[in-house]
């Protein structure tokens, strides 16, 4: 009870001070955001027939009066729709089981397998932290936090940039560690073998949902192991250099080792036979290290009324996967309030040494085979516009489209017998649809 | 023949360290540069949610800054 009084007194004390002192609460909180900047987002990304997300951000900047400046950023997606499982059409209906392994779905003749039973939620948190000292050294630390159903991200980074020659160049060296485990729905699969598939009775009971029986010696978790993890540790070396009053550039050399489980607990492959019909369907497998190099290069150019920003990408790593990345933007300022941009960006990617589209019931199983687009060859484009627009009271909004289509390509491999007339690299379309506001 | 090569190495970096002096700008030039636009990490909010849809469909992710891990995106 004396507490109570003591917090009513206390309150009673403040209220009266900002009285006296002219500053009612409301305006102090103003005061206090004033030193914020808040730029938040929702996106929509929805392919057709495939997997759409919705995904929000916040994030908040506050510098401080040593030029610190800490920021922090909340990110919520949610996903939902089917993504390929990995197995090659057939001529005829194929029956898969979910990865609980307690019900089955059935893809129809000809079409390519997708797994619908996608939904999840990830909720992400990353803080930073960074210091001056002396006027030409910075350190920014980081932490980063996300969370879905079956997955678990950790994050710690750090970064030291020094400043030279009158800041027209800047050196920067980063470090940064990740651990993510991962606890697949059903259990994590033993890699390369088979799936256990139920026998599809059909949609006659009165719910008309699709029914399925399991084989009598069927074991739920059958195969099946615990949750699997993997650590990720990044290097970066950068060197940002003013070339002229209207041009900077960037080079950045990225190196990162991952070691640990790097297999999609959810992904298929087709064993076929010679006319190309499947006779088995296994889990897929991947090596559990993984060693990536890249070379980024970023040029910036201020025409009178627009910026030119380009970019370019180059990386190779130990699983053969070469890419090339060419990303765009054309800033275009209408006046002084409004702007549009257009933007390109050109993917390409080799295939990792061990995408196989399927195995060949005649060949000796490998050691690892993932049969995921994501793996294989492909090209990829994305065309894109946004519109910005500043208003009276200082706030920003913006509104963004973009088209982004995936070809998948052959990457020399036979399609024998039925595997021929059939499409096993379909492209996937997606549509990117932003709102940004700024305060 | 090596003492020319060698020569001929040694005007080249010079050539090349006189050309670096021109760089870069004097602080009062800055005008372009400083506006938000030109950031190398300008839009930081559209930078991140691309990394997020090109990390979860393409094989390659970082450059711009850590590949990281971060999701087990479908």
């Amino acid at each position: 009870m004396q507490l109570n009084n003591k917090a009513t007194v206390a309150s009673a004390l403040a209220g009266a001070a900002c009285a006296l002192l002219g500053t009612p609460a409301a305006q102090a909180e103003e005061g206090m955001l004033k030193d914020w900047q808040f730029d938040t987002a929702i996106l929509y990304y929805g392919e057709t027939d495939r997997v759409s997300l919705a995904e929000g951000v916040i994030n908040a900047t506050k510098t401080n009066d040593d030029d610190s400046i800490f920021n922090v950023k909340l990110v919520l997606d949610t996903l939902t729709g089917a993504s390929a499982n990995g197995a090659v059409a057939q001529p005829y209906a194929q029956t898969f089981s979910r990865p609980s392994g307690k019900d089955g779905y059935v893809v129809n003749a000809g079409e390519t397998p997708l797994d619908d039973t996608f939904r999840d939620t990830r909720v992400q948190v990353s803080g930073s932290w960074m210091q001056p000292f002396t006027d030409t050294w910075r350190a920014t630390g980081a932490v980063n936090v996300s969370t879905e159903y079956d997955y678990l991200s950790l994050g710690l980074s750090g970064l030291l940039e020094k400043d030279l020659f009158m800041r027209n160049t800047t050196l920067s060296a980063g470090l940064s560690f990740q651990f993510d485990s991962i606890d697949p729905v059903g259990g994590t699969p033993d890699v390369l073998t088979s799936m256990l598939i139920p026998t599809y009775l059909g949609d006659d009971n009165d719910e008309g949902e699709d029914e399925f029986e399991w084989d009598d010696d069927y074991e739920d978790g059958e195969n099946k192991t615990g949750s699997e993890s993997k650590t990720t540790t990044d290097l970066i070396l950068g060197v940002t250099q003013v070339i002229s009053r209207r041009m900077l550039m960037q080079f950045n050399y990225g190196l990162s080792v991952v070691d640990g489980y790097m297999t999609d607990p959810y992904k298929l492959l087709s064993v076929v036979d010679s006319a190309g019909i499947t006779q088995d369907v296994i889990y897929e497998g991947r090596p559990d290290s993984r060693t990536k190099h890249s070379f980024f290069w970023q040029t910036k150019y201020a025409l009178d009324n627009a910026v030119v920003d380009v970019s370019y990408r180059y990386a190779t790593d130990d699983w053969e996967i070469d890419s090339h990345t060419i990303d765009s933007r054309f800033r275009f300022n209408l006046g002084d309030n409004d702007y549009i941009q257009p933007h390109l960006r050109y993917y390409q990617q080799s295939a990792a040494e061990f995408y196989r589209p399927f195995l060949n019931q005649a060949d000796p199983l490998p050691m690892y085979a993932s049969a995921d687009y994501r793996v294989g060859e492909m090209t990829a484009y994305t065309l894109g516009l946004k519109y910005g627009h500043k208003m009276e009271n200082g706030h920003e909004w913006a509104v963004r489209a973009e088209y982004y289509q995936q070809d998948p390509k052959n990457a020399g491999f036979d399609e024998p017998g039925v595997l021929a007339d059939l499409d096993l690299y379909p492209s996937v379309k997606a549509v990117i649809l932003q709102f940004n506001y700024h305060f | 023949m090596k003492r020319k090569l060698l020569a001929f190495v040694a005007l080249a970096g010079v050539l090349q360290l006189s050309g670096c002096a021109s760089i870069g700008v004097q602080p009062w030039e800055r005008d372009l540069l400083a506006k938000d636009e030109m950031a190398l990490g300008a839009e930081g909010v559209d930078l991140g949610l691309d990394d997020h849809i090109y990390f979860s469909k393409e094989a390659t992710s970082g450059g711009r800054s850590f590949a990281g891990g971060g999701c087990g995106c479908n």
